[in-house]
């Protein structure tokens, strides 16, 4: 009888495992391929080492002479000249930093700003803590109630005996959140309701909702800017010295109002029917119907569409600069009019335009994983 | 069961209560829109300002330096509508144009199996994307005025585009005299191609012998005209830009504004049009490609015929929301100067005449008829692409 020996395993060929494997098969699996990969080596060799040296390699890091432990650092912070043409210069960024984030708000009063801040940061970890938990819903809301009214009265003052500020002084990164967050935290419950209106069996209702929705979601935001800015202070008599970012905000609310109008109306729409005559056949009146059945549905459908409705609103908050509010975008024109940092626009766009991107990506991640965790369809 | 029979039962009635609801609602309106008025009435009066669309036949007084028809400060407002209007129209259609052929190319790479290559495109949706338009807008403005060179150093494409601080300069081309036909030799071939098809297809159900038409096709479009037009002796000639002295003479200039505006409206909106594309493709089931394959159908038909007509109808009406968004972001020339709609009438004639109401009222009327234009094509395109049903 044969005795059967196990052979020694033989070793899979190079060009199939591992990182050779890996290459073959996701840049070099085709003479198309091929191509295409070497052409964007190519586009990124042309594109990112010039980049690379203008914001890190080249550029200046010269903050000033700080100390850790005792031990004395850095020298005489980098002025404008000695910066050069030719790459970034950070200490710009980092002298003008305060512009950017409050604008000329006083600065000696910064600790309110910052206060609101830190409340927005620990607004999160209570969302986080109590979500999932009894009564959660109570604390919320009145977070969400409270929150709004606290934040408000801390950057405006005028009451208990904090200073007031007026809007004019509001600017930078500071006035861009406070129009975001007014504009979504307003433009909300009215969008609900137009969105109902709509929807509403009552005709002239129904047919005023929509030729608001409709009319606003037709002409751009600066048309409606420049209506609250010129025109909005004519309806009202002795409405002549109006404040300019109430203007900006009512003009941003009504703008948005539409835009959540529809999302919500998506979410009403896609509630069956069933539900409705259920809450007719239990003998519900139309407020409670939409508070307690339709409502409560359909808003946890639409958050996804909300949060990126949301987003647009944040992107559009920088049009405010065409009105003349000074929020960050602003700035960067303002700070290189510094007769000390001439010319140092480059350096402040690339700030802004990083401050807003990581705003507006990890808001777009959120609402990515949000439409993942709502989703009721079952793909694989 | 009791009856209610108190005076005041009506008011339980649903349909009195409907009523009532609506009237209400009117009355409100109304109100608002009373004295809304009647303060806007007064307050006009009181600042006097003018009312009344007479501005608009007024001397202008000021120049715009980019203008599809003449104009000069002589001209009047209306004519600076017409000039905003069409420059509006212009930097659309080539946003359109462009956001459209990016958009396509990122969103069939974002599907790529090359790793790179879909990594790229997902890392230009997601850096353009997140980038207010109007910052973009700005960065570009700003980065053509500082990089690009003074006009004796432009970039020459051809000697015939050129390059520079002061804008883009393209042969213009100048039509003359019996160009009409060839116009219309155009318009002939398409209708031709049309007849042609048909009647090719309806062979095709017949008989099952199917025909290639595109060469038929391209010999009608292109060839029809190209014959007409060398028969007429040429009826049209390009202008070209050159250098005289300091500057470009000729041809057709678009300024930098124009550039950084029609540079960052495509850039954008290609993100968005990147995303319907792959949605639309990945929306295709996978068992359609391999019924078309079990069918017999090589790749491009299967392409053609079965994936792209269903891929087309989730990714088109995206697509044309976004056109209508990207006309609307035109707007934010105002930030740079580009003397489109909003800029020119909206801004710079509001500023010398002060009448709001009536210039910001025609401008919003604009895109409002753009918009309700654009409406209506999308209600054509998804009737056209529904699934039809037995």
């Amino acid at each position: 009888m044969a005795v059967y020996e196990q052979q020694e395993l033989r070793k899979p060929p190079i060009s199939q495992v591992g990182i050779v494997r890996w290459l073959r098969v996701n840049l070099f699996s085709s003479r198309v391929n091929i191509g295409l990969t070497l052409a964007a080596l190519y586009m990124l060799y042309i594109i990112i080492p010039p980049l690379l040296n203008w914001t890190i390699f080249d550029a200046n890091f010269n903050f000033g002479e700080f100390s850790i432990f005792g031990f004395e650092f850095g020298e005489v912070m980098a002025t404008n000249t000695n910066c050069g043409r030719s790459a970034a210069c950070w200490p710009f960024i980092y002298e003008k930093f305060d512009m950017f984030i409050y604008g000329f708000y006083p600065r000696d009063l910064v600790w309110r700003v910052d206060s609101v801040f830190a409340m927005t940061a620990m607004l999160f970890v209570i969302v986080r803590l109590v979500r999932n938990r009894k009564g959660s819903a109570k604390i919320l809301l009145t977070t969400f109630v409270v929150f709004p009214i606290v934040s408000f009265y801390l950057i405006a003052g005028g009451v208990f005996g904090l200073e007031e500020v007026k809007t004019h002084q509001w600017g930078g990164l500071t006035l861009t959140l406070v129009i975001a967050s007014v504009g979504i935290l307003v433009s909300f419950p009215i969008g609900i309701l137009l969105a109902l209106g709509r929807q509403s069996n009552l005709r002239v209702i129904s047919f005023f909702s929509t030729i608001y929705i409709e009319f606003i979601r037709a002409v751009p935001l600066i048309t409606i800017l420049f209506m609250a800015s010129f025109v909005l202070p004519l309806f009202f008599t002795g409405g002549v010295d109006f404040d300019k970012l109430l203007r900006a905000l009512i003009a941003i609310t009504l703008f948005q109002a539409a835009y959540f109008a529809e999302v919500v109306r998506g979410g009403l729409q896609a509630i069956p029917t069933g539900q409705y005559e259920a809450a007719d056949a239990i003998g519900l009146n139309y407020v409670q119907k939409n508070a307690l059945i339709v409502l409560p549905q359909a808003l946890k459908i639409s958050i996804p569409n909300l949060v990126g409705s949301s987003i647009s609103l944040f992107k559009d908050t920088t049009l405010v600069l065409i009105i003349g509010l000074m929020d960050m975008l602003a700035m960067v024109n303002m700070t290189a009019n510094d007769i000390n940092w001439l010319g140092r626009e480059t350096e402040g766009f690339v700030f802004v335009t990083m401050t807003m991107w990581i705003f507006l990506y990890s808001m777009s991640r959120y609402s990515k994983k949000l439409e993942v965790r709502f989703s009721t369809d079952h793909k694989n | 069961m009791k009856q209610d029979n108190s005076i005041l039962s009506f008011l339980n009635n649903n349909e009195t209560r409907a009523i009532a609801f609506q009237v209400i609602t009117l009355l409100i309106i109304a109100f608002v829109f009373y004295s809304g008025i009647s303060n806007l009435i007064f307050n006009i009066e009181a600042r006097e300002i003018h009312t009344g669309f007479a501005f608009l036949s007024n001397r202008a007084g000021f120049d715009i330096n980019e203008s599809m028809i003449a104009y000069t400060p002589e001209h009047s407002n209306l004519r600076v509508f017409y000039v905003g209007l069409i420059n509006t129209l212009v930097v659309a259609v080539v946003g359109i144009i462009f956001a459209t052929i990016i958009g396509f190319i990122i969103g069939i790479a974002r599907l790529s199996n090359n790793w790179l290559i879909s990594k790229l495109a997902a890392g230009y949706i997601e850096l353009f994307r997140n980038i207010p338009i109007l910052i973009q807008i700005l960065i570009w403005y700003n980065m053509a005025l500082l990089t690009l060179p003074s006009p004796r150093g432009s970039f020459n494409f051809f000697d015939s585009i050129f390059i520079n601080k002061r804008g883009i300069y393209v042969p213009e081309p100048v039509i003359e005299t019996g160009f009409v036909w060839v116009l219309i030799a155009v318009v002939l071939g398409i209708a031709l191609t049309f007849l042609m098809k048909r009647h090719f297809k309806q062979k095709h159900s017949k008989t099952g012998v199917y025909t290639h038409t595109i060469g038929y096709s391209i010999g009608l479009i292109f060839g029809l005209p190209l014959v007409v037009f060398f028969l007429l002796g040429s009826p049209l000639h390009f202008d070209y830009p050159a250098l005289t002295g300091f500057n470009f003479k000729g041809g057709r200039t678009f300024s930098p504004e124009f550039l950084a505006l029609a540079v960052a409206l495509s850039v954008y909106t290609a993100t968005y049009i990147a995303e319907a594309i792959r949605s639309g493709i990945e929306a295709v089931d996978k068992g359609q490609k391999e019924a078309a394959a079990a069918l017999g159908l090589t790749q491009t038909q299967s392409l053609k015929l079965v994936v792209l007509p269903q891929a087309l109808r989730v990714a088109i009406p995206p697509t044309i929301n976004q056109y209508l968004n990207l006309t609307k972001n035109s707007s934010l020339a105002t930030a740079i100067g580009y003397p489109e709609l909003m800029s020119a009438f909206g801004g710079t004639v509001l500023n010398q005449v002060g009448q709001a109401v009536e210039i910001l009222g025609m401008t919003m009327a604009v895109y409002l008829v753009i918009s309700l234009f654009i409406s209506l094509l999308l209600n054509i395109v998804n009737k056209k692409m529904s699934i039809k049903g037995q």
